[in-house]
């Protein structure tokens, strides 16, 4: 390699500010930098520089098949695959005009919700590291492997499943759970709750995926007292990050970042797919507009979650999961098309561009973690610079996501 | 979803009064998008009357497309959609409109859209380094996720062929 001239040099007058880079290396901010600058104690700037684990999604899009874009579309956000593709499939399955069966539906609300926990868990667990209270983020960690062994059990994988095709899924909900699993679900209630669980855990599959639904709520209620009710928790978040209502909206942020902002908006409701029309849930909206807003509807979104896991499972029919259609090359028509789902950080959408051929002329990915990321700036402004992990955090940025 | 499919007719049909010519294509299909083309010159103007009169004031994305490679009609154009919403009209919850505008791939300058819809800022500074699109009057354009030293053509066009792949 030749390396670079250096052609000029520039010479900037610093005065009495100090610029630092924040990451990439940072034990907390991922692969991600932020340029500081700071006046003594106080930000007075902050200019975020992504791109750090750009990959080149959308260019890579356009090389592989309908079909074969699936597998690395999850990878953006791998805790929350299905609510990274699931805009994805929607948008194919509207190119080509097609719906999935009923049964589908329901599973893909599953694994939604199931992932969305996940991210929700680790975005919580992390926040409890950032605010100095460890044993939070082992709870989370703790409990999240349930939830992920159910995932296990739908998608034949922990994370990044592949599971959504276009037409439906790829596969059935087994009817049994392996005798391990329960055994090892009995042994870690017992030393969570501290009390037996009362009766046998059921093996049928359906009735162990309510048991940990009721098994984790109960343990939402621990982390409200553990973490989030916890004075140490409240002061540091409290009055920290301010976003206005207005400022959320004219930034198009998303998610549980604009929700915290009082706007109770949600594509789940507001442009309802596959199952949720036919799913009670509330969408959860605190008028804070802080970070501890932010937290909060985290945390209540996941109550909520556990809601419609428990409501699609009672009420899933039986049936086929998946349309008629050739593994690989499936056949879509040109066209474009606008598509959004709901996936943990919000509203997520592609846009994808078709010209009848056996790949994608364009798909563009609007990314939840990329439409945060102007807040950044913005909330990052005469703060302390110890605040600025917890701002940063709430934020629930992600950035694989925001780089794609 | 009827109610937003209608909004979006109402929409269109108002903006075809309003501009007349400068309205240059409509795309509208059910469940898949809604797309007004106008000329780069008055899409300024267009997405204030958006904003004023149907209380768009949400920004979802913006997208580039090279539409050089297009199978049927290839153009030498760039074109450039923004995708926005509304979150202070209740009848338009859950409605993305999508307004775009061709930009020539030989000189690719339009108009920023940062003084309508603040949030476009990330938006356009992206379009800018993968197109190559330049956004006139935009408060900050510099690249965002393209390594500094990256020197080949803004990698979203068509032309730029990804090493060590094949089509």
């Amino acid at each position: 390699m030749v390396a670079e001239e250096v052609k000029s040099v520039e010479v900037y007058e610093v005065g009495p500010t100090l610029t630092f880079s924040m990451g990439p290396q940072h034990p907390g901010t991922g692969h991600f930098r932020m340029v500081i600058t700071v006046l003594g104690d106080t930000v007075v700037r902050c200019d975020p520089d992504p791109g750090f684990v750009h990959r080149g999604e959308e260019k890579m899009c356009e090389y592989k098949t309908w079909i074969t874009n699936i597998p690395h579309l999850e990878r953006p956000a791998i805790l929350d695959a299905a609510g990274m593709v699931y805009p994805y499939v929607l948008a194919v399955e509207r190119l080509m005009g097609v719906e999935p069966p009923e049964r589908a539906k329901y599973l893909r609300v599953i694994m939604a919700e199931l992932q969305r926990i996940c991210s929700h868990l680790y975005w919580l667990g992390l926040m409890g590291v950032f605010a100095g209270h460890a044993t939070m983020y082992m709870w989370c960690f703790g409990d999240r492997e349930y939830l992920v062994d159910l995932t296990q059990l739908i998608g034949g994988q922990r994370i990044t499943h592949s599971y959504f095709v276009p037409g439906g899924v790829r596969n059935d909900a087994p009817a049994k759970v392996p005798k391990e699993l329960v055994k090892e679900f009995r042994r870690y209630y017992r030393m969570m709750l501290g009390r037996d669980y009362g009766g046998e855990v059921p093996e049928d599959f359906r009735r162990y995926a309510l048991a940990v639904c009721e098994f984790f709520d109960t343990r939402l209620d621990e982390y409200y007292r553990m973490l989030l009710d916890s004075s140490i928790f409240i002061y540091r978040t409290k009055g920290v990050g301010v976003l206005r209502r207005e400022d959320a909206v004219s930034l198009g942020v998303v998610g549980p970042v604009l929700r915290g902002s009082g706007v109770r908006s949600d594509t789940r409701i507001d442009e309802p797919y596959d199952a949720y029309p036919y799913i009670k849930f509330n969408v959860p909206t605190m008028d804070g507009c802080d970070s501890y807003s932010r937290m909060m509807v985290g945390y209540y979104e996941m109550k909520e979650s556990v809601r419609i896991i428990e409501q699609a499972i009672e009420q899933m029919p039986d049936g086929p999961v998946k349309l008629k259609q050739h593994p690989v090359s499936i056949r879509v028509p040109a066209g474009e098309v606008f598509a959004s789902a709901e996936a943990a950080r919000g509203q997520c959408s592609f846009y994808i561009r078709s010209d009848g051929t056996d790949r994608p002329y364009r798909v563009k990915i609007c990314s939840p973690s990329f439409r945060n990321l102007i807040a950044l700036p913005h909330l990052i402004r005469d703060v302390r610079v110890a605040d600025i992990p917890i701002i940063y955090w709430s934020l629930n940025y992600w950035p694989v996501e925001c780089d794609r | 979803m009827p109610a937003a499919e209608e909004a979006l007719n109402r929409i269109v049909d108002d903006l075809k009064k309003k501009f007349g010519d400068k309205v240059l294509e409509v795309v509208i299909e059910p469940k898949k998008i809604a797309k007004v083309l106008v000329a780069p010159e008055c899409i300024k103007e267009v997405a204030q009357y958006l904003k004023s009169e149907w209380a768009m004031d949400y920004i979802k994305g913006v997208t580039g497309v090279d539409l050089s490679r297009l199978p049927d009609k290839p153009q030498e154009a760039l074109e450039v959609i923004y995708h926005v919403g509304s979150m202070s009209s209740e009848d338009l919850r859950g409605v993305t409109f999508s307004l775009s505008t061709k930009v020539s791939l030989s000189n690719p300058v339009m108009p920023s859209l940062t003084g309508v819809w603040r949030g476009a800022e990330m938006h356009e500074r992206e379009v800018y380094e993968m197109l190559g699109v330049n956004f006139e009057g935009h408060p900050d354009m510099r690249r965002l996720l393209l390594p500094e030293f990256w020197s080949d053509k803004p990698p979203l066009r068509k032309d730029y062929a990804v090493p060590g792949r094949e089509r």
